[in-house]
């Protein structure tokens, strides 16, 4: 990537993850700290990446540990974040039927 | 190995998925930033997860994939499973964990990147600029590792202390500065030895150890959210290094707001990041009850409830002891009690209440206590001294005067929730024991605080019951 390029990328990436967070409620933080770490769970689309291009046995586990690692990421965090915004739609003027 | 498209088909789809991928993240996480959209966010943002993942498969080039296809299913199978069962009050341990997973495997790619250098084949080589940023990718998500692995562990009560001896934090600058060395070493030298790749990684993440295990719990929050940041920024640098816009634009919006978030925390704590990492926060034994005067007065919950039910005004204050105890849907029920006999009720929620900013409003979400009855620090200091009872619930440092009067206390000038300014103040606790912080509670010695003994959701059940009585 062309190294210019790649600085504006950043430079509108990191506004944009500013100002996404920049206005949100308290009572949304958590699960937006979680979502952002579901997000980062694209991770696991570079591991995919330095797995399938392995060649040595030690590059084969290394990958597939980050494989694993770059899976749990992505699919905790998106479960996780869903069971708590969940909640959030139960919650306001509908209550749901608490135990 | 040929893939499934020619290769520049396959090149072009798989830039295009990308920046779709791109799009439905960002578009996700804004969407997660109401309450009105925040569950349709998170549909958003895992149709571009889903999108990007199986696009990769059409890389050129790629083989091993019997491997990748068990490993998605084992990493992805076993936090699917440990995400679906685990309980509402342990959300901020697994996202921790989680984290700590993405900075693994960062620094997993990194690793593959170095070593295929340290073979010295010379086709693998990278330039210096490309070297740096697998190196400081390496770095950064290796110490998020580690480190979210500590705190994941001390949430979990699996490592129970803070470890502390002197010079802890000299030894932490000089592990950084070896790391960096070394970390520098190999962008130099291009070909870097296998000892000196492993020698890095072993420092990067004795690193994340040693610089996590002194922190205390109550600080855990900021030290997630920082590393959620770090993960966030190691995530983009691996994406220069393979050329992967996904990666990097995710990477660095998740960084920036990472890092903004963590500011917020450490903010709503008064304290800067520096202060949270490297203070040592509660050090010492100097802040064991000095100038207390008085004595902690115990209350049965008969008469407990008693003085609530005939209150005009209640602010329920929880903290961590009411999600331990799981007490929320109890509290919400003794509140909806005091709600029908025509007492006020709200709840006030310290930014830093339990172990993550929010970590109380799900809770109480979880609950089905309306978002009308909850209000955070600002909003409701205020209307302290109107209130007839202030209902502390596990709640302690957040609520500990010393934090407005004590020069030398180690919570000095942390914004705090005025409960002492109400006319009573109840105060459930399980036992006698100091907060999180280690330090003396003055709010629970002042003459018009009395204490309830017992767990939260016990404790709860009896205020019901004696609510009840009154009739």
């Amino acid at each position: 990537m062309e190294g210019v390029i790649a600085i504006y990328i950043v430079m509108l990436a990191a506004f944009t993850g500013y100002e996404i967070i920049a206005k949100v409620p308290v009572i949304l933080h958590t699960p937006l700290m979680s979502g952002s770490n579901f997000v980062h769970g694209i991770v696991l689309v570079g591991a995919m990446v330095a797995l399938g291009r392995a060649d040595t046995v030690l590059e084969q586990v290394i990958g597939f540990v980050g494989v694993v690692l770059g899976a749990g990421n992505a699919v905790g965090g998106y479960v996780v974040t869903e069971r708590m915004l969940q909640m959030f739609k139960a919650s306001g003027q509908k209550k749901k039927e608490s135990a | 190995m040929p893939g499934f498209l020619p290769e520049n088909v396959a090149t072009l789809a798989i830039d295009f998925s990308y920046l779709l991928v791109a799009f439905l993240f960002i578009m996700g996480l804004k969407a997660m930033s109401s309450p009105v959209t925040a569950r349709r966010g998170i549909v958003v943002a895992g149709f571009g997860m889903l999108i990007g993942t199986l696009m990769s498969f059409l890389y050129p080039g790629m083989g091993n994939f019997p491997l990748m296809l068990a490993a998605i299913a084992i990493g992805g199978g076993l936090a699917w499973w440990s995400g679906r069962i685990v309980a509402m009050t342990d959300m901020p341990q697994m996202i921790a964990l989680y984290n700590g997973m993405g900075g693994g495997a960062a620094a997993a790619i990194a690793a593959v990147e170095l070593l295929r250098m340290a073979s010295a084949e010379p086709a693998a080589t990278h330039g210096p600029v490309v070297t740096a940023l697998a190196a400081a990718g390496a770095f950064i998500g290796a110490v998020s590792f580690s480190g979210s692995l500590v705190a994941f562990g001390k949430l979990q009560g699996l490592i129970k202390r803070s470890f502390r001896f002197k010079g802890q934090q000299f030894v932490n600058l000089v592990i950084v500065a070896a790391t960096l060395a070394l970390g520098a070493s190999i962008v130099i030298a291009g070909h870097p030895t296998m000892q000196t790749v492993v020698l890095f990684f072993a420092l990067a993440l004795l690193l994340g150890i040693t610089m996590t295990l002194p922190i205390g719990g109550a600080d855990m929050p900021v030290v997630i959210s920082l590393y959620n940041a770090f993960t966030g920024l190691a995530v983009a640098f691996e994406g220069f290094v393979l050329e992967n816009a996904a990666m990097i634009i995710a990477g660095i919006v998740v960084g920036s707001a990472g890092t903004l978030l963590t500011q917020l925390m450490a903010k709503a704590m008064n304290r800067s990041l520096g202060n949270v990492l490297f203070s040592g926060f509660g050090e010492g034994p100097a802040a064991a009850a000095e100038g207390v005067t008085g004595a902690l007065k115990p209350i049965e919950p008969s008469d407990a409830g008693v003085m609530m039910a005939f209150a005009q005004k209640v602010i329920v204050i929880p903290g961590y002891g009411m999600a331990v105890a799981q007490a929320q849907h109890k509290v919400w029920e003794l509140c909806q009690l005091l709600i029908d006999k025509g007492v006020m009720v709200r709840f006030a929620i310290h930014p830093v209440a339990g172990r993550m900013p929010g970590h109380m409003n799900v809770l109480l979400a979880e609950a089905g206590v309306p978002y009308d009855l909850i209000s955070d620090l600002d909003e409701i200091n205020a209307e302290f001294e109107t209130a007839d009872v202030a209902l502390v619930i596990g709640a302690n440092d957040v609520v500990n005067p010393v934090a407005r009067t004590d020069k030398s206390s180690p919570i000095y000038g942390m914004p705090i929730l005025n409960a002492d300014k109400a006319k009573n103040v109840l105060v459930v606790k399980r036992g006698q024991g100091a907060g999180f912080s280690g330090i003396e509670n003055h709010l629970f010695y002042l003459d018009n605080t009395r204490m309830v003994y017992g767990d939260a959701q016990k404790v709860a059940a009896e205020l019901i019951h004696a609510i009840k009585a009154v009739g």
